[in-house]
């Protein structure tokens, strides 16, 4: 079956996450009348991620991104439930686990990543959960009742917030965390001390150093208990496994762009194949550093690279890059971090942590290169600010609460035409 | 339903739509796919890319911005004393013939 119409400025966007779901959207806010097509591999239309680990247990769990007449509404074809299996780039096409065919002006590949899965035996046993997705969810849901016992393996934000979730349920919680802290590889060694020893605070058992060798089944092919590489066994009745994600970038791979821990895009959401741009979790691009390529997994890199994938398509100039930053929720704590962590100096803290409402702040020399914030939506708005600035400021008044942020700023560049 | 306007900053424009009681200003121009709003967190107070200027006459049925809400628009370059996060505005009837200003930039 060939592909029906050649329009040039046809776009078909893979990948029904965050970034593939703002982009068509906004493709036709920006008056992009062309015919634009939505491939995704799940069932459902795109929906809000975050309540995944954050809201799970309620009925705030599914929150679609957008109302569902707003499709047809907005003439966005919605292919659901399934997988474009080939691209052709010569013949610019996709081919579909259906065998049907896309003919396309433009791809967007906005394939997202995978739960990055734990190679140990037991690890296909019923009750080893992972979560990425709506179904992923609602499995969880409906696997924690009260009483029972949760185990977690990998101590990173969406871990944490499900064991966060999971506690104020009245589940058992345990966990384990391969690193010497929890957070290690995503947060600051001060943050990584403060929510850990706040999640024990709650009940939750937090173990580092932890390395799980397998998964002990019982009769019926359920987990029981994780096994540690000591030969302790943890029971539960649930294991969550959260050990990180890997870019779905498969597809590209096949279809020759480069990829190297992701596919690779200039600032712009550009490939090498200018009938191609990528978006999301499934990218590396230029942030912070010079030369350097970091690959995000958060709404706002998506959301900021959706939008500017939209401007390419359309032919207007790309809004310039934002701070990377995120969000979390775990227990009364409600933490935003901008900036990239670079570097292992002690961070400046402003605010007393006990008191549930703190800001990190990670310095290069005088100049602010990340924040991390509790409760404290102010610090991390302003810090956000000093980040993109790049002001230099005087730190003993960064710590101290009774300044102003605003005031800590050595030397302000002229301003350009602000209020 | 309540009708409610948001008038682009930018060049002006604006748009006129039904916006069901309960659902937030933000929902209104989510659903239809109106520029500026871009409501990253889906209405829980936790990024600011949902700002807005209300009509003098409607600041007063909304109440006062909470604190958490006011700290994050306050170091916004486009911070205007009327400034909300419309996820924050719940709809009513008493909402009829809002109008809402949508600044250019968002968080």
């Amino acid at each position: 079956m060939t592909a029906e119409h050649t329009d040039p400025g046809a776009v078909v966007v893979v990948g029904g996450g965050h970034g593939g779901g703002t982009l068509v959207g906004l493709l036709r806010q920006l008056g992009h009348a062309a015919p634009v097509t939505l491939v995704g591999h799940e069932a459902d239309a795109p929906y809000h991620r975050p309540p995944l680990s954050k809201k799970f247990h309620g009925d705030e769990l599914e929150q679609p991104l957008k109302p569902a007449p707003f499709y047809a509404e907005q003439d966005i074809a919605l292919r659901l439930g399934a997988e474009v299996v080939a691209i052709d780039r010569d013949a610019r096409t996709v081919r579909l686990d259906d065998g049907s065919e896309l003919a396309y002006g433009t791809l967007v590949l906005a394939t997202g990543a995978a739960p990055r899965r734990l190679e140990v035996p037991g690890a296909d046993l019923a009750g080893v959960l992972s979560l990425r997705t709506l179904d992923d969810a609602r499995a969880l849901r409906d696997g924690l009742r009260p009483g029972r016992r949760l185990v977690i393996v990998g101590g990173g934000y969406v871990g944490l917030e499900v064991a966060a979730v999971a506690r104020s349920q009245g589940l058992e919680v345990t966990v384990l965390e391969r690193e010497d802290r929890v957070l290690a590889r995503v947060a600051s060694p001060e943050l990584s001390s403060i929510l850990g020893a706040h999640h024990e605070r709650h009940g939750t058992v937090v173990e580092t150093g932890a390395d799980v060798a397998s998964f002990a089944g019982d009769e019926h092919g359920a987990v029981r208990a994780v096994v540690l590489a000591d030969g302790r066994e943890v029971p539960c009745d649930v294991a969550l496994v959260g050990v990180g994600a890997v870019p779905r970038d498969d597809l590209a791979r096949a279809a020759g762009l480069a990829c190297e821990g992701g596919i690779l895009v200039d600032a712009e959401t550009r490939t090498a194949d200018p009938a191609i741009l990528a978006i999301g979790d499934v990218t590396r691009r230029p942030l912070g550093g010079a030369g350097e390529l970091v690959r995000m997994e958060s709404i706002p890199s998506a959301t900021e690279q959706a939008k500017q994938a939209a401007h390419v398509i359309v032919g207007r100039d790309v809004p310039a890059a934002d701070v990377p930053w995120f969000w979390s929720d775990q227990f009364d704590l409600k933490l935003k971090i901008a900036g990239l962590l670079r570097g292992d100096r002690p961070a400046v803290v402003r605010g007393d942590p006990a008191s549930g409402r703190f800001t990190l702040f990670h310095l290069d020399g005088d100049v602010v290169r990340a924040v991390e914030s509790a409760n404290a939506p102010a610090e991390f708005m302003a810090g956000k600010k000093l980040i993109q600035r790049g002001d230099r400021v005087d730190v003993a008044r960064l710590a101290d609460v009774d300044v102003k942020l605003k005031d800590v700023v050595l030397s302000v560049p002229e301003p350009a035409a602000s209020a | 339903m309540p009708m409610i306007t948001y008038v682009q900053a930018g060049d002006g424009s604006e748009a006129t739509v039904e916006v069901k009681d309960g659902l937030s200003v933000m929902d209104g121009s989510i659903a239809n796919n109106l520029p500026g709003i871009v409501a990253e967190c889906g209405g829980s107070c936790s990024c600011a890319t949902c700002h807005v200027y209300v009509d003098e006459a409607f600041r007063e049925l909304f109440g006062a911005a909470s604190e958490e809400e006011w700290e994050l628009l306050e170091f916004l370059d486009e911070v205007q004393p009327n400034s909300r996060l419309s996820c924050q505005l719940v709809v009513t009837a008493a909402a009829d013939g809002l109008r809402v200003v949508v600044p250019e930039n968002q968080g």
